[in-house]
């Protein structure tokens, strides 16, 4: 099945880069599926995954909308390829299977992630109540209730595991050095922030800087952990230019409606 | 086996009771295990809420629950088996009271 082409505009691609990040995120956060460390918390993580991939559904289908061309949906999430997804590239990063080139892996991995990305994106969706896109602020006004469990489920682990044994706060050290690199791309303005904010769209990206730092510090210190110092490495995925580990999850995600076209359940 | 499939100490059992609607009691519907009662609350709305099962959430240590012995059965609820009189049913109401 040949992928499909979209021409997108500004607005489109700003709403893709939230569509992409929660459609990524899910997909990694669905690798749990089956092999969480407790069942109860395979469970969570699993629906934390569903949410996510609900806002990325809605997000799609938005972005389809705008686009005009008539794709859906599973178009958009299926039949692109990797240079016009427009996730963060720590989403794509291995979660729970690690590799030589990227540790990862760890439980603690996981709640470290979920939760940077889970304020981020909570950010955003407070925002984006106000955007001037009455579709993307409704999707906003849904998501929002999901963020805020999102964050305080991972604010509630990082507490816990960093505030645990010995061996928990080594780890969560461990993986928060891992995940911090990749930070600086989630405060890292380009045109479509500018454009965004000029038009009532939605949040610039380094306007979210400060909150987001704010909170983040005060959960790590609840957990008797620190922020590493930030990097000055910039990662690229919200602009297309993705880390090696996004080539395999789109094969995964991907394989089924390339081999299948249009398969439905 | 990797670090992290290795035995674990188990995690404390919780007893979950789940109030339906507004109005209604919170009922008994099952158990789980958490590490403290936040998380068992949180654990809790994954497991047994998440089909709109409920609008709010009891947690409960299950070591802090007294329950009767089972061996004990026969004595202490076989005696009731004959005293129907403690139904309010056993009784006939006067004509002038009956449909109170």
């Amino acid at each position: 099945m040949t992928s499909i082409a979209l021409k997108p505009s500004a607005h489109v691609r700003y709403v893709l880069r939230l569509a992409d990040t929660c459609l990524i995120h899910a997909q990694r956060l669905a690798e749990w599926c089956g092999h969480g460390p407790v069942l109860e918390e395979d469970i969570a993580l699993t629906n934390l995954s569903l949410d996510l991939l609900g806002q990325a559904r809605a997000l799609l289908s938005h972005a389809a909308q705008l686009d005009g061309q008539g794709f859906d949906e599973d178009q958009l999430a299926f039949l692109r390829d990797e240079p016009a997804y427009l996730n963060l590239t720590l989403v794509e990063q291995p979660m729970r299977r690690s590799s030589a080139h990227a540790p990862g892996g760890d439980f603690a991995d996981t709640i470290v992630r979920n939760l940077l990305v889970a304020t981020w994106l909570r950010l955003h969706w407070q925002q984006l109540l106000g955007s001037r896109d009455a579709g993307l602020a409704a999707i906003a006004g849904k998501a929002l209730k999901e963020a805020r469990y999102h964050v305080e489920h991972a604010a509630d682990w990082t507490v816990r595991l960093g505030d645990g044994t010995d061996e928990s706060a080594r780890r969560m050290t461990a993986a928060l050095a891992r995940a911090w690199p990749y930070v600086g791309e989630m405060f890292a303005d380009d045109a479509l922030d500018d454009a965004a904010q000029a038009e009532g769209l939605g949040p610039r990206r380094s306007a979210l800087r400060e909150a987001w730092r704010r909170e983040i510090d005060a959960v790590l210190g609840a957990a008797q952990l620190a922020a590493p110092p930030d990097s000055p490495y910039l990662s690229t995925g919200s602009r297309g230019v993705h880390s090696e580990h996004m080539g395999f999850i789109l094969a995964e995600m991907q394989h089924l409606q390339r081999a299948y076209p249009g398969g439905r359940w | 086996m990797s670090e992290n499939d290795k035995p674990r100490a188990e995690w404390p059992l919780w007893e979950v009771f789940v109030r339906a609607r507004a109005g209604l009691d919170h009922k008994h519907c099952g158990s789980l295990h958490a590490p403290d009662a936040k998380m068992a609350i949180q654990l809790a709305r994954e497991v047994y809420t998440r089909r709109q099962e409920g609008c709010s959430i009891w947690v409960v240590p299950s070591a802090q629950i007294t329950a009767s012995d089972p061996g004990d059965k026969d004595m202490l609820f076989d005696p009731m088996e004959d005293k129907v009189y403690r139904h309010p049913t056993f009784y006939e109401l006067p004509e002038a009271v009956n449909h109170m």
